[in-house]
């Protein structure tokens, strides 16, 4: 270790030694529409017709250490969910790895990929599609826990009570159908659910989202509560900053399938760097502020269809350069824990 | 731990007893909102009922050739015969009874209807569940043998199968069954296809179950009712088609007369004023067919919101 990096402060000393909990590198997910056979004959013949691909998600990096939780924030359509998902083992990436315990996950024998899988799991956004409507709460909850010898047969219903009591559900409930139940609840029986199979690692997407304010409220201080109690990891994808400020130790920015600045919490909302991150908390409505016009973001997200050249951001970029059109920036560090993909840093370094 | 406390309490609503309105109650109640619909019904049980005890009930088995006498042939609905008792619909030239004959042969058209209907749909559904699920050249593979065989005419396709296999029950419940299953195919992959993309089966993924359980524990108790409603209105077309083969000689054979076969019995002698040997089976095929359509419309109007006015 050099002088140099010794007199820095070290934000996260001890964690470093052990790989991330889970690890991205250059994670990407395209979807893309084939052409059917007549599509590939009006092209043929001359017609304007070509196969779209979408990038969903665009090379991204991210490390989580074991207990953090990390908020992923980003406008609807900028790739959040499909990361999300990329994560918890439901979609594989088109290109790059994920490491489990630095392990990469495509690689390991069934059984174990299993049981990787188990560990992650995800709270999802709607509480009415979630939820097999056809099954009965104590076998929504309890089939995976049986299917994979967690439980045995003759402690279900033990085991079942058990885990809808942790979400704060009354057991007596469990022979009920998930229309019977509110939003909020079914919310905690998703959970109850997850935490069935006895996961490390909790994705949620959006998962209050769907909820009323009050009860928003009380999922996230039982996600809270469990985070202690199970000492449980998360990410946490939302939309909503006040969300994810309120729970998260660090923050990942997207924008467009791409991971534009990432920090400690309190960075982010202290000092943000990017662009698109200053413009996204000068939307966020504060009491303090009420009386300020909001400065909200110019324009729409642009289609991943057709992503903007260089930098994705540039077109609704206050700053943008000649350079931003040309060049994509790259995720660099700009202070300890805090990197950001924005030109501006560079312009800003090579004139101090 | 204190605020968690309170938060769970607060999640939990008290445990009155209420009446726990399960689907199903529901569904009974909607059903019951189409009064015709139910009058469908119940015609259709009764339709069963003669058709499983007719050996009980009907005064004659018109295929025990001791109790046939030639001399009660072609008589009027209403006369007295031989022996002692009355054919309220007449009798056929071979002298049987053409209420007990009407009573039998609705054995063998609802057997032969059901029996297709049940087989084609377990064979359907299953293709159409693996289409949707699997995509790609299964599905295109699947969906365009449905397309082939949507493209014919039911009955013609009937017609040139039963051609190749000859006459018989079996025969029939085959090509009845060749027919028939590309509409529950269709149907099935249509409502997987959606259902699949909902977040219970991404959660069932992320659960790591077994794809066989994914697919008949989460995803086809989904698809059921346009399901049920293909199933219903399927039990009558293939009732009908079989009544149509029959009449056209190449259904099932004269030992196992059905309703169609009835009718082609009588044909001839429609234009000699002896109309009841055909119309009285016609009317049966006719009420067993609109009752099945009465409640299959009806179940698609209650499992359907969409379509409901």
């Amino acid at each position: 270790m050099s002088s140099a990096t010794l007199d820095r402060p070290q934000p996260q000393a001890a964690p470093d030694a052990a790989p991330p909990m889970v690890e991205l590198r250059g994670v990407s997910r395209r979807f893309e529409k084939k052409l059917d056979f007549a599509g590939k004959l009006a092209r043929r013949l001359g017609a304007p017709v070509r196969e779209e691909v979408v990038h969903a998600v665009d090379g991204v990096d991210l490390a989580i250490r074991r207990g953090e939780v990390v908020g992923l924030v980003g406008e609807s359509g900028c790739g959040k969910s499909t990361l999300g998902r990329m994560v918890a083992g439901i979609l594989p990436p088109t290109a790059g790895t994920i490491l489990r315990d630095g392990r990469d996950v495509a690689t390991l024998p069934p059984a174990e990929a299993r049981e990787i899988k188990l560990r992650t799991q995800m709270i999802f956004q709607d509480p009415y599609a979630s939820l097999n409507p056809r099954m009965r709460v104590a076998d929504i909850v309890g089939e995976a826990p049986l299917v994979h010898g967690i439980v045995a047969r003759s402690e279900f219903d033990a085991y079942v009570d058990e885990q809808l009591r942790r979400a704060g559900l009354d057991p007596a409930f469990k022979r009920r159908y998930p229309h019977q139940f509110s939003g909020g609840q079914r919310q905690r029986i998703g959970i109850a659910r997850a935490l069935a199979v006895k996961p490390d690692f909790l994705v949620c997407d959006e998962a209050v989202a769907a909820l009323d304010v009050s009860i928003q409220a009380q999922i996230l201080n039982l996600f809270m509560a469990l985070r202690r109690e199970l000492d449980l990891t998360y990410l946490f994808i939302s939309h909503d900053l006040g969300v994810v400020e309120h729970l998260s130790d660090r923050v990942v920015i997207m924008y467009l399938g791409r991971v534009l600045e990432e920090a400690p919490a309190e960075e982010v909302f202290r000092r943000p760097n990017h662009p698109y991150t200053q413009s996204l908390l000068a939307s966020v409505p504060r009491i303090e502020a009420r009386k300020r016009a909001f400065s909200v973001v110019q324009g729409e997200i642009p289609s991943p269809l057709n992503p903007p050249s260089g930098c994705h951001f540039h077109p609704r970029c206050p700053h943008a350069m000649e350079r931003c059109k040309a060049e994509r920036p790259r995720l660099r560090e700009i202070a300890p824990g805090h990197r950001s993909a924005c030109h501006l840093n560079d312009a800003a370094a090579g004139t101090a | 731990m204190s605020d968690l406390a309170l938060d769970r309490a607060a999640a939990v609503p008290s445990v009155a007893q209420e009446r726990v309105e399960t689907p199903f109650r529901r569904f009974v109640a909607e059903f019951a909102e189409s009064k015709l619909a139910l009058l469908g019904l119940g015609v259709f049980v009764v339709i069963a009922l003669t058709a499983i005890f007719a050996p009980w009930l009907a005064p004659q088995n018109p295929y025990d050739l001791g109790q046939l006498d030639i001399m009660d042939g072609r008589m009027e609905p209403g006369t007295v015969g031989g022996a002692g008792f009355t054919f309220w619909l007449g009798t056929d030239d071979q002298g049987r009874d053409m209420l007990s004959g009407i009573m039998y042969g609705l054995r063998i058209s609802l057997s032969v209807g059901a029996g297709s209907a049940l087989i084609a749909c377990f064979i359907g559904a299953s293709l159409g569940l693996l289409a949707a699920y699997a995509g790609g050249r299964t599905d295109s593979l699947i969906m365009r043998l449905v397309d082939l065989q949507l493209s014919f005419p039911a009955i013609l396709a009937a017609l040139m199968i039963l051609a190749f296999l000859g006459k018989g029950i079996l025969n029939v419940v085959i090509a009845l069954v060749l027919v028939e299953w590309a509409y529950y195919a269709r149907t099935v992959r249509g409502t997987a296809l959606v259902e699949r993309r909902r977040e219970y089966i991404e959660a069932a993924h992320c659960l790591a179950l077994p794809t066989r359980r994914i697919l008949f524990r989460h995803l086809l108790p989904n698809c059921m009712p346009p399901l049920i409603v293909v199933a219903t209105m399927q039990v009558a077309r293939a009732i009908a088609l079989e009544a149509t083969l029959s009449f056209l000689g190449l259904g099932v054979p004269i030992t196992e007369p059905s309703l169609g076969l009835l009718i082609a019995n009588g044909y001839e002698y429609m234009l000699s004023g002896k109309y009841w040997i055909s119309f009285y089976p016609g009317i049966a095929l006719l009420i067993t067919i609109v009752s099945i359509n009465l409640v299959g419309d009806q179940l698609r109007d209650v499992l359907n919101p969409r379509l409901r006015k």
